[in-house]
């Protein structure tokens, strides 16, 4: 029933060869005609559709681009195909072929270029977000009737007491890993017994924040982002604003400030959930029983190193729960930037947080903090 | 050996017989009978909730019926394999109520997807070309045609939809309540391409609508769904002279009498630009 689409060139001789096709023009019989249309060389001056059992618009198409290429008038066509071919003639306009990708050194050029503008583009956004947190904050200090109290309580529920369990075994195996760690390097010097300085004086100082906030960026960034970047696509924000409602007062306020207050929290927990693995594993290891491990940590690690830990927890949490939110308010037009927007939120709060925790480390050496 | 056939009519390009679909405990469609002519553009209509998508969704396939028969193009097409399936489906094209439209394609690819997954021989330069006489075929700008769909306004993601459901020619096509969302203009707009593009290509066209206007400048025959199935398939005159309450109401309610007012006004004023 499907004949495959042919040509074949019939010479007529006063006015030149003529190209007669035959079978079915159309999308599943056309099998390699176009490529043999493009081999046909030559003047040719006409074509003729006559035998041609049925045209559809891509077997219109290839004729089309035949004859006007060759410039020959096309005949022979039932009235009703003559209308598709016409239609189809009719929607022809110029395209722009896709570029061709220029040469790899421009490209890596091109590529490093617009890293760079993103990550400016980003950074000034960032900074304007954060200011408008901080105008939100004011607003709802000036207004504390706007201040919602169940959002903001939720959002402690959400980002502290659900994170107990995971934050708890994270520290507890991170405190066993530096001690036994520490335990083996310390021993060539017969020095075992300061690795309860070591672990008291890490994890109070650097590693329960850290760890606590990479976790919460994870589980609680991402999370701000996903929920606000949906918002965003689904015109619940552009509702909220029409009724009057400031989505950072209602979204953003609660969100930081439940990240702020949880992470000291959190980073605490960590700190001791970690000082009491690595006792754990004093104790059956090294032998040293707990109350020698608890002595020991008293006179070791100073206070200042609590403080730190808890001065740098306030300022990564909003470090990530802004550019959570601020990577949420981003989202526009489709669903795959959700996703983006996710990956880029947790990971830009993670590099702030390390880049951050850097300058910490300088600031409180040469404070004295050491 | 091929299958008896349910209606030995080669006229008939969708033949369903005694469909059945629910979801648990709902039943959406009993005992539901349906054929759609060669050529023709059928309407279906009915109220929220009786399953005009649901039977949509049977025929082509996204939907496994509890009991009973579909054949299209003469082919049953429940518990086909793949292949044979696939064959089916070069032959119809669909546009979904939102478009459907890949979000991460631009216009022009969205309409080659179906064309390189079934002709993948074709060359990169003969996709471009035909991309783009599609979619102005479908009434879009050709600046639309390197644009996301997110930059396209829902009128726009219609059409591109369109263009994709015609990307391989089909002989049937199916639209999902096309003109949904539309404003009137475009509604209008597109009611005529459909009737254009389906006399220019011999299409066979399976039209969901709540669009009373659609039906009456359009439809060459009306199903109406009530009851779990098609209580009738008919003309609208023919229609009109049914007593179902219904579709009395449908038809005679304040919206369907204005439509055919509009409808003969419009006769009118074409008749006098002929004189």
């Amino acid at each position: 029933m499907s004949a495959l689409a042919d040509f074949e060139r019939v010479d007529s001789g006063s006015g030149g060869a003529v190209l007669r096709f035959t079978g079915n023009l159309s999308l599943a019989s056309l099998g390699d005609l176009p490529d043999r249309l493009d081999a046909v060389e030559g003047d040719v001056s006409r074509i003729d559709l006559s035998q041609v059992e049925r045209i559809d618009t891509v077997g219109a198409w290839v004729v089309h681009r035949f004859a006007r290429d060759k410039e020959a008038p096309v005949e022979g066509l039932q009235p009703a195909s003559q209308h598709l071919f016409d239609q189809v003639v009719a929607a022809e306009h110029p395209i722009e072929l896709p570029r061709k990708p220029a040469s790899p050194f421009v490209h890596l050029l091109s590529e490093v270029g617009d890293a760079v503008l993103t990550a400016f583009h980003t950074l000034y956004g960032l900074l304007g977000f954060f200011g408008a947190t901080l105008i939100a904050f004011w607003n709802v200090a000036r207004h504390p009737s706007r201040f919602r109290f169940n959002a903001t309580v939720h959002r402690f529920e959400v980002v502290g007491v659900s994170a107990l369990g995971i934050i708890g075994l994270m520290s507890f195996l991170i405190g066993i890993v530096i001690a036994q760690q520490g335990a083996v390097q310390l021993r060539q010097f017969g020095a075992e017994v300061y690795t309860i300085n070591l672990l008291g004086r890490i994890t109070l100082r650097e590693l329960g924040i850290l760890m606590t906030a990479i976790m919460v960026a994870g589980r609680s960034g991402s999370a701000f982002a996903a929920q606000i970047g949906t918002m965003k696509l689904t015109e619940e924000i552009d509702a909220m604003r029409t009724i009057g409602v400031s989505p950072m007062e209602a979204l953003v306020v609660p969100r930081v400030l439940a990240v702020v207050m949880m992470l000291p929290l959190l980073g605490f927990y960590s700190a001791l959930i970690g000082i009491i693995g690595g006792g754990l594993l004093c104790w059956v290891q090294l032998d040293i029983p707990p109350v020698t491990f608890v002595q020991r940590i008293r006179e070791v690690v100073p206070l200042t190193d609590l403080w730190v830990g808890l001065v740098k927890a306030p300022v990564f949490g909003a470090i990530i729960a802004i550019a959570g939110c601020f990577q949420g308010m981003q989202v526009e037009a489709d669903a795959e930037q959700v996703g983006r927007r996710t990956t880029i939120a947790v990971v830009q709060a993670i590099f702030l947080v390390i880049v951050l925790d850097a300058f910490f480390a300088v600031f409180f050496t040469q404070v004295g903090w050491i | 050996m091929t299958a008896p056939t349910l209606s030995h009519d080669d006229d008939v390009v969708i033949c369903v017989r005694g469909l059945k679909n629910g979801f648990g405990e709902q039943i959406v469609h009993e005992d539901l009978d349906l054929d759609v002519r060669r050529g023709e553009i059928l309407g279906v209509v009915g109220g929220s909730g009786t399953g005009k998508s649901v039977l949509m969704r049977s025929i082509i396939g996204l939907q496994t019926p509890i009991e009973g028969e579909i054949e299209v193009f003469g082919e049953n097409t429940i518990g086909r394999d793949e292949t044979e399936a696939t064959e089916i489906r070069k032959r119809w094209g669909i546009l979904f109520q939102g478009g459907a439209l890949f979000s991460t394609l631009t216009v022009s690819e969205n309409v080659q997807v179906p064309l390189k997954e079934y002709y993948p021989k074709l060359d990169q330069a003969l996709l471009e070309e035909i991309a783009a006489y599609k979619v102005v075929m479908t009434g879009l700008p050709p600046e639309a045609a390197p644009k996301f769909p997110a930059e396209l306004s829902g009128g726009m993601k219609k059409r591109a939809g369109l263009a994709r459901a015609l990307a391989l020619d089909p002989e049937l096509l199916f639209l999902d309540e096309p003109t949904a969302g539309l404003d009137p203009i475009g509604a209008a707009a597109f009611d005529e391409l459909t009737a254009s593009l389906q006399k220019t290509l011999g299409l066979t066209v399976f039209l969901i609508t709540h669009d009373l206007d659609t039906l009456y400048a359009i439809c060459d025959r009306v199903a109406v769904l009530a009851d779990r199935k098609v209580i009738a398939v008919g003309t609208i005159p023919e229609l009109l002279a049914l007593d179902h309450p219904w579709i009395q109401e449908y038809f005679n309610g304040p919206r369907g009498r204005a439509a055919v007012s509009s409808v003969k006004a419009n006769a009118g004023h074409a008749t006098e630009d002929r004189g």
